[in-house]
């Protein structure tokens, strides 16, 4: 039994070490957004932790200063539950499609989701970048939300969690003379709620992480988005800093809150792609 | 007559899957196809196309740059695969153990990264890897009485912090990939082993390792494609698409300068095509490697 306690101080040590290697860049993010920018410019980014230096003043300017941040924060916000409400309702119907029914061609099209998930999404860019150009679309979030509407990702996770539920259920609707679509609204999504959770989380975060595209597409800064906010304040000549830094930090708070909140969510809709053993 | 149609249970199907096939066909197949097209054409926005057969081809051939960033991205995804495969099985196996202590915390303090964005991530990193004596990284290679380390100015160096951004992010997410497929195996399995003697390395390779293989392909392809289509990770740490003897351009910066910044979409189409080629051949040739066709026969 000695064996097995020396087994398990060494294993938590190692966990141990792991974990602080992995949580030092949050540190260094939290101290110096109390610190002043120049200080990151002067000294870099670092570990030190010398309250005299610090101050609220970066979160003082972060709210009532002169800066577009918090328009950003709100276009990101915006997006992203538009993104994640068009998003789900399209994907869940497309999967009830998938799994409820036995259809001709079904088994190709099924082929063309995997394929989706399997082709870079960075090859299309510049042809879809034409595309969108030539549709009228640029500089508006429909070109941001509607390439992504049918998510194959989402699809394919719905089209799994639906395959648990019983086919008694559109039996006995049908009985009870419903319509097609009338049995997919009334009685199959009810059923479905709880994948809802996982894949809101899983879009959400992309969504609310998503930065090539929209940069690429939108070229309003009223229109810009947190990332791309963010990314525009990282000048050679650091005069942003103040601004980067908490805003850096202030943007990964949401997530957290959410993830605390719902950590079983984000682990399903992290692992939903995994094929089962 | 129309609504009797519609309500059918025949139409009904097609009907649920219609917005995937026009967002399959107009988003996916149309610039796909476009793409190909446009890698036998000169094209400039603004500018009549023209048909130039396999010009661009043969130009990427001879095109230093292009190599440099081929060999970027693949060293990268060599080097995230031999990560970020091996420690995350090890990890989960570990997290998994009845040996573990504080296992739910570990678990989400792993996971925390994974919630940042590159933006966010690549510039904390940017500043982590600065080059001043007192930036986190050197002034830690400081308390050793080494030098300080100009880590975005040289090629190894660039590309460890290129490694350690995506080691940072993808560790806690590939260790709950582990750890899903790991709750697959029955404990049966472990017991007999233990009846018959089995030492624990005997089961880890004997009976971990072969039941993960799923899920060890499974995260295998998805890292071939993210490292592979690697571009954001640069542009942020070099805080835009240039870098010092393009250290860090990949496939795709390469793409988005030709396509972008030069307006040579022509050129740029051919990239495109010759990432997608280099994919889908590498991806094929592991699944098939792997017994994955096999098993489906």
């Amino acid at each position: 039994m000695k064996k097995e306690l020396a087994a398990k101080i060494a294993i938590f040590a190692l966990f141990a070490v792991i974990c602080l290697l992995i949580l030092i860049p949050f540190y260094a993010v939290t101290i110096a957004s109390f610190k002043p920018g120049e200080d990151l410019i002067r000294y870099g980014l670092n570990l030190r932790f010398d309250v005299s230096a610090m101050s609220l003043d970066n979160f003082a300017y972060l709210f009532t200063g002169d800066h577009a941040y918090f328009k950003w924060f709100f276009n990101s916000l915006l997006l992203t539950v538009v993104q994640v409400a068009l998003t789900l309702i399209v994907s869940a119907t497309v999967a009830y499609g998938f799994a409820a029914y036995d259809f001709k061609g079904k088994n190709m099209l099924f082929v063309c989701v995997l394929l989706i998930m399997m082709v870079p999404f960075e090859i299309l860019l510049l042809p879809l970048y034409r595309l969108i150009y030539d549709m009228g679309l640029m500089n508006s979030y429909s070109a941001i939300v509607l390439p992504g509407v049918a998510s194959a990702a989402t699809i394919f996770f719905f089209r799994q969690y639906l395959s648990g539920v019983p086919k008694e259920i559109i039996a006995a609707g049908r009985v009870d003379g419903a319509t097609e679509y009338g049995i997919y609204a009334r009685l199959i999504l009810p059923v479905m709620k709880p994948s809802f959770a996982a894949m809101a989380i899983l879009n959400g975060m992309n969504s609310w992480n998503n930065f090539l595209w929209p940069f690429m597409v939108l070229s309003d800064d009223n229109k810009y988005t947190l990332p791309i906010g963010l990314k525009t304040l990282l000048t050679p000549y650091g005069n942003n800093y103040d601004l980067l830094i908490v805003g850096s930090f202030f943007s990964i708070i949401p997530i957290f809150i959410l993830f605390v909140a719902f950590q079983k969510y984000f682990i399903d809709g992290m692992t939903a792609g995994a094929v089962k053993g | 007559m129309v609504k009797r149609f519609l309500y059918s249970q025949k139409v009904a199907p097609y009907v649920f899957v219609l917005p995937f096939v026009l967002v399959f066909l107009v988003f996916w197949i149309y610039p796909l196809a476009s793409s190909v097209g446009m890698s036998f054409q000169k094209v400039t926005l603004g500018q009549e196309a023209q048909w130039i057969g396999f010009d661009n081809y043969a130009k990427l051939m001879g095109d230093k740059t292009f190599f440099k960033a081929v060999t970027n991205s693949a060293v990268y995804m060599v080097l995230t695969l031999v990560i970020l495969i091996p420690f995350p099985m090890l990890f989960a196996v570990l997290i998994n153990s009845r040996l573990m202590w504080g296992r739910e915390f570990f678990k989400s303090s792993f996971f925390f990264p994974a919630l940042t964005s590159v933006v966010v991530a690549g510039t904390i990193f940017r500043l982590m890897f600065g080059e001043m004596e007192g930036s986190l990284i050197n002034s830690i290679l400081g308390w050793f009485g080494l030098d300080p380390v100009k880590f975005l100015k040289g090629q190894a160096t660039g590309y460890i912090a290129l490694v350690a951004l995506a080691t940072w992010r993808w560790t806690g997410v590939n260790i709950l990939y582990f750890l899903s497929g790991l709750k697959s195996i029955p404990d049966d399995y472990y017991e007999a082993a233990s009846i018959d003697g089995a030492s624990s390395w005997q089961k880890f390779t004997r009976i971990t390792m072969p039941l993960l293989k799923p899920t060890t392909i499974y995260v295998v392809t998805i890292s071939i494609y993210a490292g592979l289509a690697m571009f954001i990770e640069s542009m942020m740490l070099w805080n835009g698409n240039n870098s010092p003897k393009n250290i860090g351009l990949t496939i795709v910066g390469y793409l988005y300068r030709q396509g972008i910044e030069k307006n040579n979409l022509g050129y740029a189409a051919a990239v495109g095509v010759v990432l997608l080629a280099i994919t889908m051949i590498i991806n094929l040739a592991q699944l098939a490697f792997s017994g994955m066709f096999k098993k489906e026969e």
